[in-house]
């Protein structure tokens, strides 16, 4: 298992918005078919150690996608190579109805009849976007949004989904509902998955294993349930 | 009840023309959110090719607009990527100065090399004095007919681009949202220099509908595209649909109100230049009253 190439290397990263760095030489590693949570406070730096995968950020050192060097790369680029990100605030087209929405998730890939096959699929994972299949996204709840932004994401067949506080601004059931629908996309689908989040109970519930990122740096990893039991973690984000 | 229905004819020939250009000001606007003062002079440039090809040349006038139409795309193509990708999208202010710029340069350049007298347009139409059908006394010019219909196929064409194939797709993407459009893969920049491949084919649609009957010289769609300014203002400036509304709706105004007003005592100074005043006016009042036009999306933050 350690001999294969992860699905995603990242490692040393700074990143600096001008005078400020928020990423201090930051490394990580996803394998493959995992689930990886990076958990952190507001300002930590997870939104942007996900923006400095997808190059949305100019950083130094070193991220590799399945072994090849993706660093300085357009965001196009990596997002052929079968990087799906889901920003914050879930980053749906609101002037778009649900089912472009769909089809624009799928703008990377050519093979019609697969397209149309996901779509239907998504549809019948997601009953509330098919109800509102010609609405525009504009016009969902937050939580339809979060879910329409995930079903998008997923129709480019990602190899890494990477997830940014897909949690937030939602009721708790929604919350709810919606990490257990991401344990069954990974479990059905295999998608690789990185995850970052405030909300680290129900994180860690369907991760493999964890990061904590803490102004900038990552200050440890483990396992989901060496995280959980972690006096430091327990008492910073799980509120024990 | 004559001299309305031709006002009223008179409108739609006026109508087609505005929509044409007002819809590639649509296009230029829902890709950058930006005005691009130097359409008419584009299509201005546009109008010129053709009339070079078919008075020059020689072509047969349909041929000649389609090949100024490919033509002046790919010029707004190469526009896109020399003087408005570089700059920073956001930064609106540098691009709009910039279409400015165009448009001196574009006047300038079709002055000195075609000369700044009128020019006689070969028809896209039958335009003979006696090419008309009369209705009620009045004459609907079969140059109307031919412009409703060109306007008509023009704006299906649009609507199947922009709803039915995947660089429609992308274009309707980058023009809700840029930053998710490049996380699934679009390239923006090439997107957009689509939309001004797009506008600057239309726009010269537009100025070689028009160009017979205004004749032809370098400022003669920067004094139409105000009208066209209007109509997309009052559509509202993301609305293909809505521009198509407005440019008849302003055109019906200038011609009711322009024609009558001369015939109203005290008002017969209204000559029909002052059709012009008209069009600020109605930018104007839409934009005090309605910001987002008839049609348009008003922005909504959801948070």
């Amino acid at each position: 298992m350690n001999m294969v190439t992860p699905k995603l290397k990242v490692t040393n990263v700074d990143a600096r918005y001008g005078q400020v760095q928020v990423l201090r030489g930051i490394s990580f590693e996803v394998k493959e078919g995992e689930v990886v949570v990076v958990l952190g406070a507001n300002g930590a730096g997870k939104t942007t150690s996900l923006r400095a995968i997808c190059g949305m950020v100019s950083t130094t050192g070193s991220v590799q996608i399945e072994g090849q060097e993706v660093r300085g790369r357009d965001t196009a680029d990596i997002v052929r190579r079968g990087v799906a990100h889901v920003p914050q605030g879930r980053g749906t087209f609101p002037e778009l109805s649900v089912l472009d929405n769909l089809h624009v998730g799928a703008y990377v890939r050519k093979d019609r009849k697969g397209i149309e096959e996901d779509v239907d699929r998504w549809l019948e994972v997601f009953p509330r976007l098919s109800e509102r299949r010609s609405q525009s996204a504009g016009s969902l709840s937050g939580g339809e949004q979060q879910m329409l932004a995930v079903a998008r994401a997923m129709m480019s067949r990602p190899k890494l989904l990477l997830l940014d506080e897909p949690s937030l601004g939602l009721a708790p059931l929604i919350i709810e509902d919606l990490f257990r629908r991401f344990g069954e996309i990974n479990k059905e689908t295999g998608t690789t998955m990185l995850i970052v989040e405030q909300n680290a109970n129900l994180a860690l519930d369907i991760a493999d294993r964890g990061y904590v990122l803490e102004s900038g740096s990552m200050v440890l990893s483990g396992t989901a349930d060496e995280l959980r039991t972690n006096e430091a973690v327990r008492e910073a984000y799980l509120g024990a | 009840m004559q001299l309305f229905l031709q006002r009223i004819f008179d409108g739609l020939n006026n109508g087609a023309v505005y929509a044409v250009v007002a819809i590639a000001l649509v296009l230029i606007f829902k890709a950058t959110t930006l005005v691009n003062f130097a359409q008419a002079d584009m299509a201005m440039f546009g109008a010129y090719l053709t009339w070079m090809f078919a008075t020059q040349q020689g072509w047969p006038v349909w041929p000649s607009i389609l090949v100024a139409m490919i033509l002046t795309g790919i010029g707004g193509a190469v526009i896109e990527r020399v003087l408005i990708r570089p700059f920073d999208p956001s930064d609106h202010l540098p691009i709009v100065l910039i279409t400015f710029g165009l448009a001196a340069i574009l006047q300038a350049i079709a002055g000195w090399k075609w000369g700044l007298e009128f020019h006689k347009f070969p028809s896209p139409f039958p335009a003979k004095p006696t090419d008309y059908v009369g209705i009620g006394g009045a004459r609907l010019r079969y140059e109307t007919i031919g412009t409703l219909i060109a306007m008509v196929l023009m704006v299906l064409a649009v609507f199947l681009i922009l709803n039915k194939t995947k660089i429609g797709l992308a274009f309707r993407a980058v023009s809700s949202t840029i930053e998710s459009s490049r996380l699934v893969g679009i390239k923006v920049g090439q997107t957009l220099q689509f939309g001004w491949f797009l506008a600057a084919a239309l726009g010269t649609l537009g100025g070689a509908l028009v160009a017979r009957q205004t004749n032809l010289e370098p400022a003669f769609m920067a004094k139409l595209v105000i009208f066209s300014f209007a109509a997309a203002t009052l559509g509202g400036l993301d609305s293909i649909g809505g521009a198509v509304i407005g440019a008849f709706l302003v055109a019906m105004i200038q011609s009711i109100l322009v024609g009558y007003a001369q015939q109203i005592p005290g008002l017969h100074w209204m000559k029909s230049n002052y059709a012009l005043v008209i069009a600020f006016v109605v930018i104007l009042v839409v934009l005090l009253f309605k910001p987002e036009g008839l049609y348009g999306t008003r922005r909504i933050e959801r948070v």
